[in-house]
């Protein structure tokens, strides 16, 4: 079992959860996931690493309320423990040799943005963070990327906070009036990643997508996280828990990672109603 | 007494019944059967079946207790050689093994030693009360890298000698393809858990969600103060095809459906895991992995299942039991046929359609067997123009597996061949000192007992490795 030390509501559907797991907490570094059990015989889920404490032995977790799991792990409070929690899985975000960095990062997607922005920042980079969300009420972790950016830009869907519109509005103004960077490092919804590749492309600025699929075991043995990337005309099958969760944003298949995405929506939906159905009567 | 020129037969549940249930499909001989079946044996001097064993179990011994129906005293005989009775006599491949040899076998049917040895590890199961006596301790520390047949039994046979043992898995529950992989219908969870415990009772530590190569790698176990490393981590990547379709959802790979009907439980309608059920399905492959699939996909709810091979009955490489199993619950083989694509659904009128992007068909060519090829297998070649379509919603690639790439990409000095798989010798000994490994991440996608004899190789291995030091 895994301890729950702390926990902390970031906005009413984000949830922040430090749990002592030392090996992980030693290992884990920006870019990397873990993936956990609530309980015995639940789903496994992959959930990228917000940040560690090798000395404590924590590992920060950042997680949205979207399903059955989610929602049942919120219903943890620290010193409660769950019964699993397994990694670092993935390969860690390539930051070596990077000097000028644009983060781009989308709801939920800015907590795994976030410590690679601290990495780079302490690295002595120039980090350009660019983070969006539908309203107000669901930033998160505004605080922290300021502290590690150099050139900060808040969005919002509705204009309640920051400027109102998309992340790549300010990126495409960054681009077209001459700012380079080595990398734009992009995090959040697979239709946001899609649409900062388009924002860079004609510009020619490297993109590092994180992807963050269907998964099961994480270690390469179901292949149910795979993708297409699209190299010199050929489609290349990759599995983003042993190759990923990075890749280079010119060459993934967006379309249909969305479309992989939704395989299981109306069972989700099902198991999601049925969880809270399950809390409202007790 | 005449011999009975059959062996007994295995008991099992009604095809019709079996096929909407995951009970087991063979229910074991009852004790009477059990010793009326070890009289078959004819106890010859040169015991021909122990050198069919790849653990060498003392076989005519066993059998002979159980004539004498001294049945805890069979068990004390398999368990010096295996440490998975229970498992083998379910899943080994017997008549190609110790049977094949069976010098009864010559003139009528061998005995049926596997039926035999399932049923004296079930009985010790249910009977035994007592636990194994933990081995005094012989001080040193080995570590076991994987959970699965390989890793349990050189963990088992290493603590036997008083070996210190501790085997990292990285899933949840220990057992690795045989909680994962094998259906509960051929082989209950019960019973590996079972067999996990009593390694435990022998001192066997047991440790889960550790990924070696990620949480820890072979350097840090070394450094942790284990003195051997034993790598039985297992196959990795699921094989695709690379025809096109293979991204659209309801295309799984088959250790992706088995991992979801078996380890995280989909088989149970009230577990929480996905898996698409009912409707068509097409298994392509023809391994014991595809005949796992193909069964689960019926026993799910699958109206109509096909097995899709590009050979002929003669090739299909699964064990016949399990094909005969298969036939009889309703599969349908569609042989000498290849698929070329996978087809999907789109609305061109409307992206959003939540149909867009499934399963729909797939497209197959005939095949027929032309020339043998190197290993002297008939090579398969597609009849022009002979593509047809099979209507089905989910496709499930049963066509072998890639080694990982995590312990060969983080231990320095590590040899793997070609293929990805470590490069051992015939010890299982492996280019870096004090490592050594066997199974599947060694051989690629091989069976349950010849990574148990690999697994009992290298604690041999390891114990004169130790013991020299």
């Amino acid at each position: 079992m895994y301890p729950i030390i702390r926990k902390k509501a970031l906005n009413p559907t984000v949830t922040q959860m430090e749990i002592l797991s030392p090996l992980v907490a030693k290992k884990a570094l920006p870019g990397q996931f873990i993936i956990l059990r609530v309980t015995p015989d639940g789903e496994r889920i992959p959930l990228t690493v917000a940040g560690t404490d090798p000395v404590e032995g924590t590992v920060k977790i950042i997680f949205q309320i979207v399903g059955s799991t989610t929602f049942l792990l919120n219903q943890k409070e620290a010193g409660d423990s769950i019964a699993d929690f397994v990694g670092p899985l993935g390969v860690p975000t390539h930051l070596d040799g990077l000097r000028k960095v644009c983060i781009v990062g989308g709801g939920v997607g800015c907590a795994i943005a976030l410590p690679i922005a601290q990495e780079l920042h302490r690295l002595g980079a120039s980090v350009t963070t660019i983070v969006g969300f539908r309203t107000r009420d669901l930033v998160i972790l505004e605080d922290e990327f300021k502290a590690c950016s150099d050139f900060f830009h808040m969005m919002t869907d509705d204009g309640t906070y920051g400027r109102k519109g998309n992340v790549t509005v300010p990126l495409k103004e960054l681009l077209e009036s001459g700012n380079t960077f080595d990398m734009i490092i992009t995090i959040g919804p697979l239709i946001m990643m899609k649409f900062v590749v388009a924002t860079a492309r004609p510009f020619g600025t490297p993109v590092t997508v994180s992807m963050n699929p269907i998964m099961i075991d994480g270690t390469g043995m179901c292949g149910g996280c795979r993708l297409s990337l699209l190299r010199d005309g050929k489609r290349i099958t990759k599995f983003a828990c042993v190759d990923g969760p990075d890749f280079n944003g010119y060459e993934v298949d967006f379309d249909e990672a969305m479309s992989r995405g939704r395989a299981y929506v109306d069972f989700e939906r099902h198991a999601y109603e049925q969880t809270c159905n399950l809390f409202k009567k007790a | 007494m005449a011999i009975q020129p059959k062996k007994h037969e295995m008991p099992t549940q009604d095809p019709k019944v079996r096929a909407h249930n995951f009970n087991e499909v063979a229910t074991g001989y009852s004790y009477a059967v059990a010793v009326e079946e070890a009289s078959r044996c004819l106890n010859c001097k040169n015991r021909p079946c122990v050198s069919g064993c790849p653990v060498n179990i003392s076989i005519p011994d066993f059998i002979a207790k159980i004539k004498d129906e001294d049945m805890e005293g069979a068990y004390q005989i398999i368990s010096k050689s295996s440490s998975l009775p229970a498992v083998c006599g379910r899943v080994c491949p017997q008549e190609t093994q110790c049977e094949s040899k069976c010098t009864l076998g010559v003139k009528f049917e061998p005995v049926g030693i596997g039926r035999l040895e399932r049923f004296v590890a079930d009985y010790h199961n249910s009977n035994a009360t007592e636990q194994p006596a933990k081995p005094t301790a012989n001080g040193h520390r080995v570590a076991v890298v994987g959970s699965g047949p390989s890793g349990l039994t050189c963990a088992g046979d290493l603590a036997k000698k008083g070996y210190s043992v501790s085997v990292f898995e990285a899933l949840h529950t220990a057992g690795g393809v045989l909680v994962y992989g094998i259906p509960e219908f051929r082989l209950p969870k019960s019973i590996v858990a079972k067999e996990v415990s009593t390694l435990e009772a022998l001192g066997v530590d047991i440790q889960t969600n550790v990924v070696i190569g990620k949480t820890l790698t072979v350097d840090e176990l070394f450094d942790m103060g284990y003195e051997a490393v034993f790598i039985g981590s297992g196959a990795g990547l699921p094989n695709f095809m690379n025809i096109p379709g293979e991204s659209l959802k309801g295309v799984y790979s088959a250790n992706e459906f088995l991992t979801r009907s078996n380890l995280m439980k989909a088989y149970n309608p009230d577990s929480p895991t996905p898996i698409m059920r009912g409707g068509n399905v097409a298994v392509v492959g023809g391994g014991n992995v595809a005949m796992d699939a193909a069964r689960t996909a019926l026993r799910l709810g699958a109206e109509h299942v096909y097995i899709v091979y590009r050979r002929s009955m003669n090739e299909l490489p699964a064990r016949r039991e399990e094909v005969e199993h298969a036939q009889e619950e309703g599969i349908d083989f569609r042989l000498l046929t290849n698929p070329v694509e996978i087809e999907g659904f789109t609305n061109p009128d409307d992206p959003r359609d939540p149909r867009n992007g499934f399963v729909t068909g797939i497209r197959c060519i005939r095949m027929e067997l032309g020339e043998p090829d190197a290993k002297g297998r008939r090579r398969p070649v597609p009849v022009e123009g002979s593509d047809f379509v099979l209507p089905v919603d989910v496709v499930i690639m049963a066509i072998g597996t890639s080694p990982n790439p995590l312990i060969k990409n983080t231990t320095a000095g590590l040899d793997v061949n070609d293929h990805g798989g470590i490069i051992v010798n015939e010890d299982g000994i492996t280019s870096r000192e004090g490592v050594f490994a066997g199974g599947d991440a060694v051989t690629g996608a091989a069976t349950v007992i010849s990574a148990m004899g690999a697994g009992k190789l290298a604690a041999k291995s390891i114990d004169e490795y130790l013991s020299a030091k």
